[in-house]
């Protein structure tokens, strides 16, 4: 039964997750999808890393939606993301100017996502991080998790989810300072390093 | 070793005893697919083994999370939501109206999101470089379309009705037509992909996809209810399917409004 009585609460029941399959290609990624910062912004940093299976294989067939802060720690509400042209009916890629904190990357041929954004600021109790959405063909649900960038330790300290982890698990949500702003988060869906993933409640 | 259906219906019988008695046992209904779900092979190397860690959104009304990407008018197209419209000619195939409401767990419209969808041709075969299935492409169909949520939470698409297709998990398995479908709430919490299905489709029990949903009356809500009313006279047939998103969500900004 899929028209639903939102007149009875008891009828209103989430409706299923299933796989993204291998044939997103054409319909979800976008040119410039890892484009979100603006062009030229001072705070701007380097993403990149690496999505692995259990066995440690790279996942050709993932992609990745990044969602953040800007760096005073506000976030956007501004669209634009995937911006069309009505003339063509194809995509004319952000307009380089606003920061709309929502990118989408698929994984290339050997598994690796890279993006560039904004430095988060902080937000509540939180130390300041970027929310990581991942899809792939085989995942049933999606998976959330999160990037922790590395340098205020007194920041990530207080922070609520990584003060729950221990000292191995918490590693695999820091990000790896590759210097110049640059940075490396490698995604484990299974396995030795496994990623912490977060269900919220 | 070659992989029958009949290997994997039995997997799928099991898994399904193993659901019911869970529940009989007074495990709580899951209305979602288990990440680690066998009869789907793709998805044993890629389901975390450690529980995920539980995040109380109540604890901290600032959560990135609790806050959803917006989307506009200028991300969309006006003809992206008619997939019957987007190349020269008119694709080959039964046209379809495939309309709904985008909801949350209160029952109350999402607006001004967006809902994208990619299917197969009418033969069943997807524009995608990736795609083998030896079945003709349609010059006229691409098989993408995106929208935006109205005011009252109503999405709809003109397409055709998709086919079924062969996928090679095993010896002659074959996905039941679907529509799928991507889909972003008011937070990022609420984000889903899915597929819509069609009315009684005779693959429903052999495939392991729709089956990794155990639960019975969940998996019915994949399923679109074909309506009348949404038929276009001359045109096409009408399939209502309302989605509800999951996921908690910043209700008390909803309830000062
Ligand atoms: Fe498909």
């Amino acid at each position: 039964m899929t028209k639903i009585d939102t007149s009875n609460p008891e009828a209103v029941l989430p409706t299923p997750s299933h796989t993204v399959g291998p044939f997103y290609g054409h319909a979800l990624p976008f040119p410039g999808g890892g484009d979100i910062a603006p062009v030229g912004h001072p705070d701007t940093i380097a993403l990149r890393g690496q999505v692995y299976d259990g066995e440690g294989n790279p996942l050709p067939d993932a992609f990745v939606e990044l969602w953040g802060a800007d760096p005073d720690g506000h976030v956007p509400q501004v669209d634009g993301s995937m911006r069309r042209d009505t003339a063509s009916g194809g995509f004319l890629g952000r307009n380089g100017v606003e920061f709309t904190g929502w990118g989408r990357i698929q994984t290339d041929a050997g598994g690796h996502w890279s993006a560039r954004t904004l430095r988060p600021g902080a937000r509540g109790q939180s130390a300041p991080y970027i929310s990581v959405c991942v899809f792939a063909r085989g995942l049933l649900v999606h998976l959330f998790t999160r990037i922790y960038l590395p340098g205020d330790d007194a920041a990530l300290a207080a922070d609520p989810l990584l003060a729950r982890l221990n000292q191995d698990r918490r590693a695999t949500l820091i990000a790896t300072d590759g210097g110049n702003g640059t940075y490396r988060f490698d995604i484990r869906l299974q396995g030795e390093g496994e990623t912490v993933f977060l269900e919220f409640q | 070793m070659t992989l029958t259906q009949h290997d994997i219906d039995q997997e799928i019988a099991a898994e399904h005893a193993a659901y019911e008695k869970r529940v009989a046992d007074g495990a709580p209904v899951e209305h979602q697919p288990r990440r680690d779900y066998a009869p789907y092979r793709s998805s044993i190397l890629r389901h975390p083994k450690q529980p995920p860690v539980a995040i109380d959104v109540s604890q901290d009304p600032e959560l990135v999370e609790l806050a959803s990407p917006a989307f506009g008018e200028r991300d969309i197209t006006e003809i992206d939501n008619d997939l019957t419209r987007q190349h020269n000619g008119e694709p080959i195939g039964e046209r379809i109206t495939v309309s709904g409401r985008l909801l949350d767990s209160g029952g109350r419209p999402i607006r001004g999101q967006l809902v994208e969808i990619w299917q197969a041709n009418s033969a069943g075969r997807y524009a995608h470089q990736r795609e083998q299935h030896d079945a003709p492409l349609d010059p006229n169909f691409t098989g993408v379309g995106r929208t935006l949520s109205d005011d009252s939470g109503f999405y709809s698409f003109t397409t055709v009705q998709p086919g079924p297709y062969p996928w090679r998990q095993h010896v002659n398995a074959w996905r039941p037509a679907h529509i799928h479908f991507s889909l972003f709430g008011t937070a990022f919490t609420q984000r889903l992909v899915t597929q819509m299905y069609f009315p009684s489709d005779p693959l429903f029990p052999y495939d392991p996809i729709i089956q990794s949903v155990t639960d019975d009356a969940a998996r019915q809500r994949l399923v679109a209810t074909y309506d009348h009313s949404l038929s276009v006279p001359e045109f096409s047939m009408g399939y209502h399917w309302d989605i509800v998103l999951d996921g908690p969500h910043a209700t008390w900004i909803e309830e000062g409004r």
